[in-house]
């Protein structure tokens, strides 16, 4: 198993790969952003991340077909950053095979070892015993290949031409091309993804079984969360060229270390929730114990994993709502349950029908809290008669316009979109973004478009953080500012209305 | 109305009417005229003129010679560019590939002229007629060559290459054992170009030789021409056809066989 290098503080004498402040640009920008990690000799790791994270950038450059524009790569310890591909006893399977149509299934799978060199003891005109280089002989090479077909079960297909075989079989091909060569390190470049699911499950076992039986190292790349967390010993979740944890499967599942992880793994609830005192958050306008300690009024995302939500009925729940859907999985029900302006996703073996009133319940050893990346505030709003936009106890003027592309006001107020399309935007629900600068605090609670009382203040090093929370509705405001202010401030907040950016919620659905 | 319909096969009409007056007729003349005397009587005397006097049979050797040399040197030189051309990654590429290509926008009887006045001055011109001749047939059909192997080479896969490389290949064996086999049929194509078009056409060897090469395009002329014998020329004309039948059943050979691994791939 891996860890991030900087937590490491133990000893680890078998690191087979480690990579050290790896970045690889392409024209400029960052394919892969310093990466640190390392690979345990023997371990199934897995880089996890969605198409553009990065994944197969580290893994090329592992292979050597790509140059890190920084860092280090080393291999027993053995800088190999500069070394060419032929030189490294690395072995790739490709995504699509890259099986050699010109030759058969025996010459695709001894193109490696015609060309590999092997130690042997010789004889030099002295009559000393030296060490030689010599060439497999051609016996030699036959054996392994037909060892090699064993292993992918394709005995006899040694004649065949590649083109005549399946994708499985392809696979299986390019599989016995690279393990037949014995490297230390097997790469595996998305390698089921162009294979029919239940191709895919058959060879995620074999591919498993084989680790287990070649002992080597596996480094695999995919974007499919069920066939890394399956067959990891380790997985390496990254995002924008950056890892966002490193850890073992159940690890990964049970214990995001943020809201990608936890979205990108698995079906997950993430919840937007403030800590309101010694664990204990509030989502959903209810406060929640929790085991997570965070600081008092810090923004945190709440993750509660579908399966971890309890039905009870509404008296006994914590919050109550409506099934709006419910849709039969085979072992389970999939259902959502809406709680205020909040969709709940719940996993339960236990059919609730579509419209039934429920109450909910969530153990507080599964409600997972993680730190924010606070860049904004966003609420939920709607837009009001005068089109101006309704969201935190306040009504503020704002461009409805950014709505739709290229749209204008007409004299009655109504949107004329870029097509001629007139649309009333009364009480169209937005999804509302505000910058944390463009928030201008005003020393009274009447001059303001929305009022509260400051809840905290965090000094940031040049300026300072503060938190203005609501009288109604309980939101609060994040704003940065240069001035000082006391706790428990009454002030009201100001938006200019350019500052104020607009979504469109179906929008978002999409 | 219904009878002034057109099918789709009816668009074939103008291309079969052609065909007839312009090609099987004609072929059809030349297959007479090769078979008869001058008095128009059946005969096989012309073919045996052929093979027995010594200047035609000379001329068709020196013809397919001068057509093996060039389609060598075409090669030589044009495999090396192409390659680079299609590793070439920047906007620079489509710049480079222009510049080899530009000449044939270029009326070749001029670009012709213009390598012979460089010729005279750097003082070959009339000394190696030969020479000379085989320079301006390269000069003229190698766009020939460079275009059809760049085409296959920028759609060879880079994952093979990476493979091979992958599997302990350096870059001359990954050229050598990969890149090369997979592109046989623009060699192929290649070849075609060159050699059959290079073994005729005397306008290239007239110019740079000063008539003094005749090669097996120019001796047709000359019997239809000046020489005043169509039946000669005629005898001269199919055999060149079968040359060139031959020539492509070989090279189609070659394709198909090189193509049945390249497929799906």
């Amino acid at each position: 198993m891996a860890k991030e290098k900087s937590m490491e503080k133990e000893v680890v004498t078998s690191k087979i790969i480690e990579l050290i402040g790896v970045t690889k640009n392409y024209d400029g920008t960052p394919a892969v952003n310093d990466i640190n990690l390392y690979v345990r000799k023997g371990e199934f790791i897995t880089f996890l991340g969605p198409s553009g994270c990065g994944k197969t950038t580290t893994l090329r450059m592992i292979a050597g077909f790509e140059k890190p524009t920084q860092g280090k790569i080393y291999l027993n310890s053995v800088d190999i950053t500069d070394l060419p591909p032929y030189k490294r006893p690395v072995n790739t399977v490709f995504q699509r095979y890259a099986l050699f149509p010109h030759l058969n299934v025996y010459e695709n799978i001894a193109y490696g070892l015609k060309l590999k060199r092997i130690k042997t003891a010789g004889v030099d005109k002295n009559g000393n015993e030296i060490e030689v280089m010599a060439k497999y002989t051609k016996s030699e090479i036959a054996e392994k290949v037909k060892k090699a077909l064993k292993m992918v079960d394709l005995e006899d297909f040694e004649k065949r031409s590649v083109t005549t075989l399946s994708g499985g079989q392809q696979q299986r091909i390019a599989i016995a091309r690279a393990i037949v060569n014995e490297p230390e390190i097997l790469l595996l470049d998305e390698p089921l993804g162009a294979l029919d699911l239940k191709m895919r499950k058959e060879m995620q076992v074999e591919l498993k079984a084989m680790h287990e039986k070649l002992g080597i190292t596996f480094i695999y790349v995919t974007h499919d969360q069920e066939e890394a967390l399956s067959m990891s010993d380790t997985v390496v979740v990254m995002k924008d060229g950056k890892i966002q944890q490193i850890g073992t499967p159940q690890d990964i599942y049970n214990e995001p270390k943020n809201s990608f992880v936890a979205d990108f793994i698995g079906e997950s609830n993430i919840f937007s929730g403030t800590m309101v005192g010694d664990r204990k958050v509030k989502f959903m306008n209810k406060v929640f114990d929790c085991i997570d300690d965070f600081e008092k009024n810090e923004k945190v995302d709440v993750v509660v994993r579908p399966e971890d939500v309890e039905i009870v009925s509404v008296e006994k729940g914590s919050v109550s709502g409506e099934i709006i859907s419910s849709i039969f999985k085979g072992v389970h029900y999939q259902m959502t349950l809406m709680v205020g302006k909040t969709e709940v996703e719940i996993q339960s073996t236990k059919c609730y029908e579509k419209g039934e009133k429920v109450g909910i319940i969530i153990a507080h050893n599964n409600i997972h809290i993680m730190h924010k990346e606070f860049v904004s505030n966003v609420y939920d709003g709607y837009i009001n008669k005068n089109n101006k936009v309704c969201f935190a106890d306040g009504e503020f003027d704002c461009d409805v316009t950014q709505l739709y592309e290229g749209s204008y006001l007409d004299d009655e107020g109504y949107l004329i979109t870029k097509t001629g399309e007139k649309i009333d935007l009364t009480d169209v629900d937005v999804k509302v973004e505000v910058g944390l600068k463009d928030i201008e605090i005003i020393d009274n609670d009447v001059d303001g478009d929305a009022c509260g009382s400051i809840i905290s203040i965090v000094y940031k090093g040049d300026h300072y953080q503060v938190i203005i929370r609501t009288d109604e509705e309980e939101e609060d405001f994040v704003c940065d500012t240069e001035y000082t202010w006391n706790e428990n401030d009454r002030v009201s907040v100001k938006i200019p209305s350019d500052k104020i950016k607009l979504k469109l919620k179906v929008e978002e659905a999409k | 109305m219904k009878g002034l319909r057109f099918s789709r096969k009816d668009l074939c009409i103008p291309y079969g009417v052609f065909l007839v007056l312009f090609v099987v007729f004609p072929l059809l003349l030349v297959v007479y005229y090769a078979f008869t005397s001058k008095t128009g009587q059946f005969t096989l005397e012309n073919f045996i003129w052929f093979f027995t006097d010594g200047t035609s049979l000379k001329n068709l050797f020196y013809s397919i010679g001068i057509g093996l040399i060039t389609t060598l040197f075409c090669l030589l030189i044009g495999y090396p560019v192409a390659f680079i051309l299609s590793k070439i990654k920047s906007a620079k590429k489509s710049i480079l590939l222009l510049l080899f290509i530009m000449p044939m926008w270029i009326n070749f009887v001029l670009r012709a002229m213009a390598m012979k006045e460089i010729l005279t001055l750097v003082g070959l011109f009339g000394k190696y007629n030969y020479l000379n001749t085989i320079i301006g047939m390269v000069y003229d059909y190698l766009p020939f060559m460079i275009l059809p192997l760049y085409s296959v080479l920028i759609k060879i896969d880079k994952s093979y290459e990476e493979a091979a490389c992958d599997l302990g290949a350096n870059s001359i064996k990954v050229f050598l054992s990969v890149t090369l086999p997979l592109s046989t049929s623009g060699i192929i194509s290649g070849i075609t170009m060159v050699f059959l078009p290079s073994m005729s056409c005397y306008v290239i060897s007239d110019t740079f030789s000063n008539g003094k090469v005749t090669i097996i395009g120019k001796l047709i002329e000359t019997w239809f021409g000046p020489g005043d014998n169509w039946n000669f020329g005629s005898v001269i004309a199919l055999i060149m056809l079968v040359i060139m039948f031959v020539t492509t059943l070989i090279t189609d050979g070659l394709s198909k066989r090189t193509k049945t691994r390249e497929e799906e791939l």
